[in-house]
């Protein structure tokens, strides 16, 4: 039977590997399905300590459902700013975003 | 044993989405493969016993979030081939592996608890939850969800 340990292990994998993402790629997009996927590593790991606690109360889910919708806003957030450097500067690659640079 | 089959395959589906969204050259098929991901992740909830945060994932993540990338997407061109990785990716895949080590280590030196929630519906509970001990919380997501529209319809719209 998968037990706790496993899915915290599957969390941490997928936040490993939205950490990579969002550290390496170079498409602004990309760096924002990244940072969804961590989120969804995280919530992975509040539903099962909430499954696996041996207290009667639903934090672990009202937690990870609070994160979902604070995701939502944020995504929307995030591409409208994408679309406003894209017609800014008709690019989204970091690379040549790069007016901040010293 | 339908458990341990349907962890496995669900487990590797996430994370194997989440790997091809990183790697794969086109972003568009990389959206699609985060798609599958969130499906992946709602199957894992409700093998969590958490049924209404399984249809809550679908909901948001599946039918607003990722249709938002989608259309940020179609909206900023190039789509065939950018999902380019900059020069200095070693040292990203060096940090994250770090961090995937440091966390394997500490999480397998404590001992977890076995004993998994009886399965029941959780929309009652959680209802009861979210509006008598988390209410302060419900009502501020309310503003910030408000804010986040007004903020992007402001940022997005033409001069």
């Amino acid at each position: 039977m998968p037990g706790l340990f496993h899915y915290l292990v599957l969390s941490g994998v997928l936040f490993a590997v939205g950490l990579f993402g969002a550290l390496t790629k170079r498409n602004l997009i990309v760096i924002l399905m990244c940072v969804e996927i961590m989120l969804n590593g995280v919530n992975i790991a509040l539903v099962a300590f909430s499954n696996f606690s041996r207290a009667a109360a639903l934090t672990g889910q009202v937690f990870a459902m609070f994160v979902i919708t604070v995701a939502a806003a944020e995504a929307a957030v995030g591409l409208a700013l994408i679309l406003a450097v894209y017609r800014s500067r008709d690019t989204v690659d970091v690379g040549r975003i790069d007016l901040m640079k010293w | 044993m339908v458990a341990v089959v349907a962890f496995w395959a669900l487990a590797v589906v996430t994370v194997g989405s989440a790997l091809l969204v990183v790697l794969l050259r086109n972003v568009f098929h990389a959206a699609l493969f985060l798609v599958l991901s969130f499906a992946a992740v709602a199957g894992l909830y409700v093998m969590l016993n958490a049924d209404f945060l399984a249809a809550v994932q679908i909901l948001l993540y599946v039918g607003a979030i990722a249709v938002l990338l989608i259309f940020g997407i179609m909206l900023t061109q190039d789509v065939t081939r950018s999902n380019t990785s900059h020069s200095l990716w070693p040292i990203g895949l060096g940090v994250a592996g770090l961090f995937l080590v440091v966390l394997l280590t500490a999480l397998s030196r404590i001992d977890w608890p076995d004993t998994p929630r009886p399965a029941q519906p959780t929309a009652a509970p959680l209802a009861d939850a979210l509006f008598s001990h988390y209410l302060l919380p419900f009502e501020l997501a309310s503003v910030l969800l408000l804010a986040a529209i007004v903020g992007a319809i402001v940022i997005a719209k033409e001069r």
